[in-house]
């Protein structure tokens, strides 16, 4: 079994892992990082975007061994510990972005995202097409976008 | 109102775990110890089991047990059970054909379970289960509900695949008003087949703990104590208290997390054999083919018009199909959760519906968001808007002529309608969504080369399940009340706990809205507790819009008798008597006097007591109660839907929604609106994009992500939402429930709209691009020959 490495939320962390083991896996099973969800099979549905180098990846589709030597931003990393949360998430708790919460660490993780490609003045035609890789059976998205565009002018000031 | 109370648009306080990837769902667990389930399923649509070949998988490295249908019989696992009774019109039982946990001598659908292995991890789970061998013998397969009752049976207990042909209302009244009605509208209707695909796939876990002989169920359920009630009683896994389950977060159910699946048995049955922990993780692929999936009727319907556009009689003939085996509550679906809403918001004197069950080789149907309300308003929806338009009558004004005016309401099927004013949602909608200005609109995209169509649906469901002598009357085997406990500790704070179950509902914002107003106390000072059954001590779970109706209900309940045990610890503090004690904004004063103590002084008094001996009054403040309703609640609304379509692609795109809601007394305003997105989120999908489908041999060919379309935020408008308001006299909040409307309401109101747009009625949901192009194409080749 290889062995990999990374920073995770700011911590090196190193384990022996199955090389089949996708990134997702290796942060919900190994880290007990379970913020991060997986709800699907296919690369569709978006709940496991985290961040690697700062730009979103879904971890369903990433090789654990693939992460090695990167740097890995999860949900639990977004806001720094005992620090304010941030803005992203403040504003889908704000909007009433989220319903069963299944989606909502994606969802977050991609809107931080989509604000460092698109700026901070998003509008809904955006926001609707960037959202394309992420599914949400709730809310029917009409608070998603909305949290988005205010989360994305709240992170200016940030 | 208060700023935490009822009708205040407070955050969420479950937001905060949710957003910092806190929650904690079934799959976030993991217990010491813990083995992996992995199912190998049927890839056949319908096939004789005739050996099953566990031996070279039970050698794979990491195996600790593979176990088929044939241990679970030695084991005599029981069936599970479908617990609605249904009654052909000829007074015969539904035809119930076994439902074992794993298939021991047929496979009657694709993903069937055949057998299970139990590994040390996922991925070794899965390489073994690659290395079971089973030989089959393939057997013709029927998808087709229309073809079910004259296929070979699936089930030999079922004779034609049929498991019941039900009716409800008067025949013959009907027939008679179909003959003397001076127009008659008539439709053929498939009410597509759907994958509810709620986003956190289905968990369980078993524990089984020798020492007490214990055995722990962590599931993703919307009813814990249902599923351990069946669980025990007829599957017999273990004695009630025996078995505790616990629903922790769940990501969303829409009805697929209501019923007891194969899996959770298999996991408790496995956990003790193998006295470890068993965990299963369903897959989304797997997932499409083992939860139960929703609607899938087949229907004619007709209405029957006398002068002036008046409706005189609805006739609909309905098949609908269940599947391979019936699920849960699969039977009430079709049943009495559809044909007694026939009426629709009309004043109809005669209604007749009937309706055939079959089972085919395809995943069992059950109650999906909305169970049978959808399908009923839909038919009724699009009867209504056909009607006008053969009549040439406008659909607002035919709606209208017809409505409901006056309550009580008793309909000619079953229903008793308590209050509503439809007439007052219709108007605001219209004047919400301009319809005035439509034709203008109309014009300007015909100058774009795009046609435009405005559709309504004027629905109303009956929420609020249940009355139990009611549906027990009907053939349901539980009792749909609930229960709720209020706990009130030393320092005045508050736990509730609530037979309810949230599943992004928001409950435990809530929940505690209601006990913040009620006894002035900071919502913080709240806690909701659900989702346990050694917590909980009974409860019916979340569906059918019922947790506000019928939930709260029993918190208000509860909170009385708090109240009045609290007014006598009050009485003996303040040397009053009992009758003389008045509560209000947190404080208890003696009537007619300044003399007054405040909440947290009575509930420490309550617990130390020293102000009164045990003798007179018991130590404590705890009360539970148990809320049966008595009447369903019945919200209504009218939703407005504007399409534009490109004729050249058949491309839909929503250019307007707009529903106005009346769903009683709204607790949370911010909360409401989130259930209306969520559910014309769904009824969009439904109409737009979502559709299960089966090829001839019975392979779903819609079985994933990329195949299956979801609804994205690309494909939804933004949404105008608002209500009107009657109170529900039926329960003390006034609430009606909202769970569920967008997704009864939508179809209709998408369908109403394109087949405006295009001038044809001749269109299926769903109405995907080459559906509509066709349905353009169809139209003009018609009105050429013409
Ligand atoms: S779990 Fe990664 S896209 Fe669905
Ligand atoms: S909030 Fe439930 S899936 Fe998005």
């Amino acid at each position: 079994m290889p062995a990999v490495s990374m920073t995770v939320n700011g911590k090196a962390v190193t384990a022996d892992v199955d090389i089949r083991t996708l990134l997702v896996q290796f942060l919900r099973e190994n880290l007990r990082l379970t913020g991060t969800h997986v709800g699907c099979d296919t690369s569709q549905c978006g709940a496991c975007v985290v961040h690697l180098d700062g730009i979103a990846v879904k971890s369903c589709t990433t090789l654990a061994v693939q992460a090695e030597g990167c740097t890995v931003l999860t949900i639990e990393g977004l806001a720094a510990p005992n620090g304010p949360l941030h803005p992203m998430q403040e504003a889908f708790r704000e909007h009433h972005g989220l319903q069963c919460g299944f989606c909502t660490p994606g969802m977050v993780m991609t809107a931080v995202d989509m604000v460092r490609r698109k700026g901070n003045e998003l509008d809904e035609k955006t926001i609707r097409h960037e959202l394309d890789g992420n599914l949400c059976r709730c809310t029917g998205y009409h608070n998603i976008v909305k949290a988005i565009a205010a989360g994305a002018r709240a992170m200016k000031g940030a | 109102m208060s700023a935490t109370g009822i009708g205040a648009a407070v955050r969420r306080k479950e937001d905060l775990r949710f957003i910092t990837g806190k929650g904690q769902y079934t799959d976030d667990i993991s217990r010491p110890g813990e083995t992996r389930a992995v199912f190998l399923r049927s890839p056949h649509a319908h096939a004789k089991i005739k050996r099953v070949d566990t031996k070279a998988a039970a050698a794979m490295p990491g195996v600790i047990a593979v176990l088929t249908g044939a241990d679970l019989a030695q084991d005599k696992i029981g069936n599970l059970i479908c617990g609605w009774m249904i009654h052909s019109k000829d007074g015969s039982p539904m035809k119930m054909a076994p439902h074992p946990a794993i298939a021991a001598n047929k496979v009657c659908c694709v993903g069937d379970q055949v057998a299970v292995v139990i590994a040390e991890t996922l991925a070794e789970g899965k390489d073994a289960a690659e290395k079971i061998k089973v030989d089959y013998e393939v057997l013709p397969a029927v998808v087709d509900a229309a073809k079910a009752q004259s296929a070979p049976a699936i089930h030999e207990s079922a004779p034609k695949n049929t498991i019941y042909q039900w009716h409800l209302g008067d025949a013959k009244a009907v027939d008679a008003a179909i003959k003397s009605a001076k127009h008659v509208t008539r439709l053929d209707i498939v009410n597509n087949r759907l994958v509810p695909n709620a986003m956190e796939p289905r968990v369980a876990i078993a524990e089984y703990d020798s020492g007490t002989d214990n055995l722990t169920l962590w599931n993703t359920t919307q009813n814990p104590h249902v599923a351990r009630l069946v669980i025990s009683a007829f599957v017999g896994m273990a004695p009630e208290h025996k078995l505790r389950v616990i629903a922790p977060d769940v990501g969303g159910g829409f009805g697929s997390k209501i019923f007891i699946y194969p899996e959770e048995v298999v996991c408790l049955w496995a956990a003790r054999l193998v006295g470890r922990p068993v965990k299963w993780t369903s897959d989304r692929s797997e997932a499409f083919v083992a939860d139960a999936h929703g609607r899938d009727h087949i229907t004619h319907a007709e209405m029957a018009f006398g002068e002036g556009g008046k409706i005189t009689a609805i006739k609909v003939k309905t098949i609908a199909n269940l599947g391979a085996y019936m699920s849960t509550f699969s039977s009430s679906v079709p049943t009495y959760l559809y044909a007694t809403l026939l009426s629709g918001q009309y004043d109809i004197p005669a209604i007749y519906c009937e309706v055939d069950a079959v089972y085919t080789n395809t995943a069992p149907v059950d109650a999906y968001r909305g169970a049978g309300r959808p399908e009923a308003t839909f038919v009724v929806e699009r009867l209504v808007e056909v009607g006008a338009r053969e009549e040439g009558m406008d659909p607002a004004e035919l709606r209208r002529k017809n409505f409901i005016k006056t309550f009580p309401h008793q309909t000619p099927v079953i229903m008793n309608y308590d209050a509503g004013d439809y007439g007052a949602s219709l108007k605001k909608a219209l004047d919400l969504a301009d319809v005035k200005g439509f034709d203008k609109r109309k014009r300007e995209s015909e100058r774009a080369g795009k046609l435009r169509g405005l559709g309504y649906s004027s629905y109303i469901e009956a929420c609020g399940i249940a009355p139990s002598q009611a549906v027990g009357s009907l053939g349901c085997g539980v009792g749909l009340w609930e229960s709720a406990e209020v706990r009130v500790n030393p320092t005045g704070s508050v736990e509730v706990l609530t037979g309810s179950h949230s599943h992004g509902q928001g409950h435990e914002t809530t929940f505690a809205q209601l006990v913040s107003e009620r006894l002035s106390i900071p919502i913080e000072n709240v806690s909701v507790v659900h989702g346990d059954t050694d917590k909980v001590q009974f409860g019916m779970g979340t569906y059918g819009s019922r947790s506000g109706a019928v939930g709260m209900s029993a918190v208000v309940k509860a909170l009385d008798k708090v109240e009045a045990k609290a007014k006598k610890v009050a009485a003996y503090m303040m040397e009053a008597a009992e009758g003389d004690i008045v509560f209000k904004d947190g404080k208890f004063t003696v009537a007619g006097t300044d003399k007054s103590v405040a909440w947290g002084d009575v509930t420490l008094n309550a617990y130390i007591a020293h102000k009164f001996a045990g003798s007179q009054l018991e130590p404590g403040l705890k009360e539970g109660a148990f809320y049966d309703p008595t009447n369903f609640t019945f919200p209504a609304g009218c939703h407005i839907c504007e399409v534009e379509i490109d004729p050249e692609t058949g491309n839909t795109e929503i250019v307007g929604w707009t529903a106005v809601d009346d769903f009683g007394t709204v607790v949370n305003p911010m909360i409401v609106e989130g259930q209306v997105h969520g559910g014309v989120a769904q009824g969009i999908g439904q109409a737009l994009l979502e559709s299960a489908i089966y090829n001839a041999e019975g392979q779903l060919v819609s079985g994933s992500f990329m195949d299956y379309t979801m609804p994205r935020a690309e494909n939804l408008p933004s949404l105008k939402v608002d209500t009107t308001m009657t109170k529900c006299p039926s329960n003390p909040l006034g609430i009606k429930g909202c769970g569920e409307a967008g997704a009864i309401a939508a179809p209709a109101a998408v369908v109403n709209a394109i087949t405006d747009a295009i001038g044809s009625e001749d269109l299926a949901m769903p109405a995907t691009p080459p559906a509509v192009w066709a349905a353009i194409r169809k139209a003009a080749k018609m009105q050429k020959a013409a």
